[in-house]
């Protein structure tokens, strides 16, 4: 058969891609088209369907209908092999990286020539310095990938799918555990592809980066495309509309702070990982009444270790929490006597901390709090009085469905958050302590998540919110601590905080010299 | 979403998958008959009557059950902390030492003093064999599969141990104690239902019997209706959650094994107490892992580890029917169907789930 | 003199005992490094000893009960990986279950095929048993004791699996760390994901390991019936697959390190054997029970003084699925 090559048909053509899981349809007939040396931003809120879509593109999931065509050619997608062979390569969010190979063991995994190793180690060893000259990707062959920076594992990720001839690179959320300094050092990457003549699709939630380096926008929705534009032609509020559907907030109104006392006092702190690294250096800082000071800083900085010690899930090697005239660390309190004392925590990590998947919604609206007396007549469980606060805690934070007894797991991710959201505030706690309070959550979700926040403060609790989203921190945070290796390397006054200046002081440039 | 895909009814979940799941176990089981050159049908017939068919064959096939039961809330306990606890053999023999001892050397006193200290006694010996493997694992992280194997070998060492050179009733051949006192012994079932005038045919089934629905429902008030159950369920589906929640994942660790040894443990008092009279050589005679089988197919609930002990008792008691009037049928071959049980109910579970999922859903749709 | 000819013979009888051991901790290394747990190592072996004795005995030949023991727990592995691959069972459950139903089933078949209680009829003829071969001038180099006894008696006079296992040992090294299969196997057993993603097809690597664990297991099984003894008898691996597997921790899943501590075991066992009956000095004569559980205490302690899981294939136990 002759290939019939069209020289003008677009790098990545989707045609009518349907796809459905059991009830959810979570593809609706997608048609878009990326055109050869250009970068197309793809941009929608969690559940809209854009992994979904990729994952199609990629061979991991099968669509029901609809056809790919890649340079005007159709191609039959059944495995990601089909997909390398078509020339599109993917750098997802969570890296497919073999933790202990090395960099050039993971390029070489899966396009090695011959049985022998030696052969294919040699031949990729020469062609990726020759990439890494082409286009300034700089990794160290022969270091193991455990070692590396996210950043760089990231480059090597990029690495992978060039070596396999890539045309069309695809890349999910690729700035979640970067800097905005590096983030724009990958952007000027990407645009360099493009000037070489290939294509990037851009999945991404964040308006900023599809306003700033993306030609056209594809915007989804519920699993349908709702609107195609060049990105020249439009706004973030115009993206932001179509994305959600409806009008919404940028940013959540509130009035300026009016901190109290001191409640949370945190002197000197040092946590290390199980590998004896020091994780958290020497951190010290207050939390007043009345106050929300939030955490800035790249994902892996110590915000997950600092945060965990503070919960009573990590032990610090040194230092000293202090709630309420007690020191947590010397008197060796565990989560659930923090708890008695008024510190409640809404962990990062919710599927892994925060819920038990297995569980229905009720009894995981008890996990840490399972002891009260409210929940007991005498030894045993008192099934009527769990379900009683259940639905109350429902009804408050508009849990949707309201079935206590329906399991964790068949609830969203906004909903599954509003409950630990519930649990966590309804026992009035006077410190409370949030990790990403929006990760994985819906915009609607969001808003209504903020405003909660936003009046726990102005009911007089201190709050320590930890978020890798800057917008978020900008958008709720009184005082915002910037991490960067364990440290806080400075702190910042909302009035006088900008992207750039934080973004800097992320990347470890000391508050001083910003 | 492959969750959704293969989500079934509450009542086919609980009742219909196991039972589909156990059909192929005996089918599989018959085709292991028929190459050992005997009749499937003849030996279903033989086995159901040897189990069911008359008084006494139902006295013992519950005789089993009773067993069955001690074992399986042993790995069932243990199965809700996330432990898959193997020892209940070496369990349940040391467990048995301990019963024993009260026998031999209690035997003596009346029943009623005797039967709480054994009790006692067994379930601290079991709970004892079983916290080393609980604490290894709970603190060391050394894989307790692994170690309560290790303790099961070790167990029937120190036992052969014992009952060779220690406790052996002097001027005997065969390892095995004396017989316990006369107030060591459980009634038995026939002699309790002789008081309220039932007649029944002599069996070994004895008051353990009723020990062990005790037991059963203990395990139910433990496990699904106290804080300590609770703790125990969070820390066995999510360690990181459990700490998370103030639950301390090792501390439970130990915990839930000693109670399982405890429920292991108890074995002796239906076999010891109720049947032999004496310890022997290799009483527990495998029920430590029928007790997997059981927890498995019973699905680690009590009432269906009463249902699952009630069918691999009948299949003991059956079998045992089956070997003599079937030669080439031992008792190894109640161990293998035993294993396809394991397998099926166990390791293959998703291999039905999936197209019963897919009729219900085509049930639905029309 | 007589101490050295004790070393000598005990240390040529550790080479005997770990032979087993080190084929079935390699065999472990192959499925635990892919990422399924190896706790079938008994009742594959356990198959294969039984039908390598009962074909030996049927058809005369040692080699043919070699390929008996091989399809034996080449077909128990594949039920293994059936279960635990495509259909992500519980791969601790599998194996149990296949352990508890190959040591039913051999005693079974026995009784049904020979009419023996619960063990296959004895290998008598050369032709039915891998047995012990002597290397030439054996017997001249006796009469110099230091070089020669450690030639006729540790290089010398084993059996061909033994020879075979001094060769599989580097091999299996090459084969995991030099070659393309060893670098996906590796690859799957620490992140299959990446190995998905990379358009390689994580089941098939899967089965491919577990199938040559399956082919180990089967020579380490076929060793014990037909070399080690001269028949089957019921649960005559009495735990050894245990062993391998705890072995196999203790070398951090590495071959050399492993090797090691199958040795380590293999002694134990071997110095055991010699103090049999023998009165030592403080505690007297150590009674057989003991020395018997000795290797399964050995096993709790290195298990117990092995601390950290961070050297553990990452995926080990995890059933795949493309979802997370």
């Amino acid at each position: 058969m002759v290939e019939r090559i069209n020289p003008t048909a677009p790098a990545l053509e989707l045609r009518g891609i349907d796809k459905r899981f059991g009830s959810v349809h979570a593809n609706r007939a997608i048609s878009f088209s990326v055109a050869r040396g250009s970068i197309h931003g793809l941009i929608g809120e969690n559940g809209a369907g854009k992994s979904t879509l990729m994952n199609i593109v990629y061979g991991f999931h099968r669509a029901d209908a609809g056809e790919i065509l890649v340079k005007g050619r159709r191609v039959d997608i059944h495995a990601p092999h089909d997909a390398i062979a078509a020339g599109i390569g993917m750098v997802h969010q969570h890296f497919m990286l073999v933790e202990n190979f090395t960099v050039l063991e993971n390029v070489v995994l899966g396009v090695e020539r011959g049985a022998l190793l030696a052969g294919s180690l040699a031949h990729a060893r020469a062609e990726l310095e020759k990439l890494a000259r082409d286009y300034g990707l700089e990794v160290p062959l022969d270091a193991v990938i455990s070692e590396l920076p996210v950043g760089v594992q990231q480059r090597v990720e990029i690495l992978k799918a060039l070596y396999r001839g890539a045309e069309i690179l695809i890349l999910d959320e690729p700035t979640a555990v970067l800097t905005p300094q590096e983030a724009d050092a990958l952007f000027k990457m990407l645009g360099r592809l493009r000037t070489e003549g290939k294509s990037v699709i851009l999945v991404t939630h964040k308006l900023r980066e599809i306003m700033a380096v993306t030609d056209r926008v594809t915007v989804m929705r519920q699993g349908a495309v709702v609107g195609e534009v060049a990105t020249r032609d439009t706004s973030p509020r115009e993206l932001a509309e179509k994305m959600v559907g409806r009008a919404v907030l940028l940013r959540v109104e509130k009035a300026p702070a009016r901190p109290g006392d001191a409640l949370l006092r945190v002197s000197n702190l040092e946590v290390r990982d199980r590998f004896g690294v020091a994780r958290v250096k020497g951190v010290s800082f207050d939390l007043r009444a009345g106050e929300i000071v939030g955490v800035a800083g790249v994902s892996g900085n110590g915000q997950t270790e600092l945060l965990e010690a503070l919960a009573g899930i990590r032990w610090p090697t040194r230092g000293a929490i202090e709630l309420g005239g007690r020191d947590l660390v010397r008197e060796h309190l565990d989560p659930h006597a923090r708890r008695t004392l008024g510190l409640a925590h809404v962990p990062e990590d919710r599927l892994r901390l925060g819920v038990v998947m297995s569980f229905s919604a009720e009894d995981n609206a008890i996990l840490g709090y399972h002891d009260g007396p409210a929940y007991h007549r005498g030894p045993l469980l008192d099934r009527t009085a769990i379900r009683g606060a259940c639905e109350q805690k429902m009804a408050a934070h508009d849990v949707r469905p309201a079935l206590p007894a329906q399991r964790i797991s068949a609830f969203s991710g906004g909903n599954q958050q509003k409950l630990v959201l519930a649990r966590e505030i309804d026992v009035d706690p006077r410190v409370l302590i949030v990790g990403q309070p929006t990760r994985g959550v819906d915009i609607g979700a969001i808003e209504f998540i903020h405003k909660k926040l936003i009046a726990l403060r102005d009911a007089g609790k201190a709050l320590l919110i930890v978020s890798v989203e800057l917008e978020e921190i900008l958008g709720l945070a009184d005082r915002i601590l910037v991490m960067n290796g364990g440290e806080i390397v400075g702190e910042v006054a909302r009035a006088e905080a900008t992207e750039e200046k934080l973004g800097l002081m992320m990347a470890g440039v000391k508050e001083a010299h910003a | 979403m492959s969750a959704t895909a293969t989500k079934l009814p509450r009542w086919a979940e609980l009742a219909l998958l196991p039972a589909v799941n156990l059909l192929a176990a005996l089918l599989l089981s018959g085709v292991v008959v028929k190459i050992l050159g005997e009749s499937p049908w003849a030996a279903c017939r033989l086995l159901l009557g040897g189990a069911f068919g008359s008084q006494d064959g139902l006295g013992y096939t519950l005789y089993y059950a009773t067993n069955f039961m001690f074992t399986g809330l042993a790995v069932a306990v243990a199965y809700h902390a996330g432990l898959f606890n193997i020892g209940g053999e070496g369990q349940a023999y040391v467990g048995g030492l301990g019963v024993g001892l009260v026998g031999l050397w209690l035997g003596h006193l009346p029943f009623l003093v005797v039967m709480p200290l054994a009790i006692l006694a067994g379930a601290a010996f079991g709970a004892a064999w079983a916290f080393i493997p609980a604490w290894l694992q709970a603190r060391r992280g050394s894989h307790i599969v692994i170690t309560t194997i290790m303790f099961n070998f070790i167990a029937a060492a120190l036992m052969t141990y014992l009952l060779v050179n220690v406790l052996i009733k002097p001027g005997q051949q065969s390892p095995e104690t004396r017989e316990f006192g006369p107030g060591a012994a459980m009634p038995a079932a026939h002699e309790l239902l002789a008081r309220i005038g039932i007649t029944f045919a002599p069996s070994p089934l004895n008051f353990a019997f009723f020990l062990a629905l005790a037991a059963a429902a203990l395990v139910w008030v433990l496990v699904w209706r106290t804080r300590w159950g609770y703790a125990l369920r969070v820390a066995g589906q999510n360690q990181a959650a459990a700490v998370y929640a103030g639950i301390s994942p090792p501390r439970i660790i130990v915990q839930a094994m000693l109670l399982s040894g405890a429920l292991a443990g108890c074995f002796g008092l239906n076999e010891l107490l109720g049947s032999q009279h004496r310890i022997l050589v290799d009483f527990p005679g495998g029920a430590g892992f029928v007790g997997i089988a059981v927890a498995l197919m019973g699905r680690n609930h009590p009432a269906g580890i009463f249902l699952a002990a009630v069918l691999f008792g009948a299949l003991a008691q059956g079998g045992s029917q089956l070997s003599f009037d079937m030669p080439k049928i031992n008792r190894d071959t109640v161990v293998v169907i035993q294993g396809l049980v394991i397998l099926f109910c166990g390791a293959l579970e998703n291999v039905f789930r999936g197209p019963l999922a897919a009729l219900f859903r085509r049930k639905e749709a029309a | 003199m007589e101490t050295y000819t004790v070393i000598v013979l005990t240390l040529a009888a550790t080479l005997r005992v770990a032979t087993p051991l080190v084929i079935a901790a390699l065999a472990g290394m192959f499925s635990e490094r892919a990422g399924v747990i190896a706790l079938g190592l008994e009742g594959m072996m356990l198959g294969a000893a039984f039908s390598a004795a009962a074909v030996s005995a049927v058809s005369g030949s040692a080699w043919l009960g070699l390929g008996a023991g091989i399809a034996t727990a080449v077909a128990l592995a594949s039920l293994l990986a059936f279960a635990t691959v495509t259909h992500r069972g519980n791969q601790v459950v599998a194996a149990m279950a296949v352990n508890i139903m190959v040591s039913g089933l051999g005693p079974t078949l026995a009784l049904a095929w020979f009419g023996l209680g619960g063990q296959t009829p004895q290998l008598n003829e050369v032709a039915q048993r891998f047995t012990a071969f002597a290397w030439p001038w054996s017997q001249t180099a006796r009469e110099h004791p230091l070089p020669g006894l450690l030639y006729a008696e540790l290089l010398s006079g084993h059996n061909l699996i033994v020879y075979l296992t001094v060769a599989l040992l580097p091999a299996s090294a090459w084969l995991l760390y030099r070659t393309r299969f060893g670098l996906r196997l590796r690859a799957v057993g620490e992140n299959p994901h990446a190995v998905d993603t990379a358009g390689i097809s994580v089941n098939s690597l899967r089965y491919q390991a577990v199938l040559i664990c399956g082919a180990l297991c089967g020579v380490a099984g076929t060793y014990l019936s037909t070399a080690a003894s001269a028949g089957f008898t019921r649960d005559m691996t009495a735990g050894k697959g245990y062993l391998a597997l705890a072995a196999l921790i203790f070398g951090k899943w590495k071959p050399y390190p492993t090797l090691g501590a199958c040795l380590l075991f293999a002694f134990t066992d071997a110095l055991a054997a010699r103090l049999q009956g023998v009165a030592l000095p403080l505690v007297g004569v150590i009674p057989v029970q003991f020395i018997l559980a000795l290797p399964y205490v050995l096993t709790v302690l290195l298990l117990a003084g092995f601390v950290g899981k961070a050297v553990a294939p990452a995926a080990i136990g995890v059933p795949y699925s493309k979802e997370k």
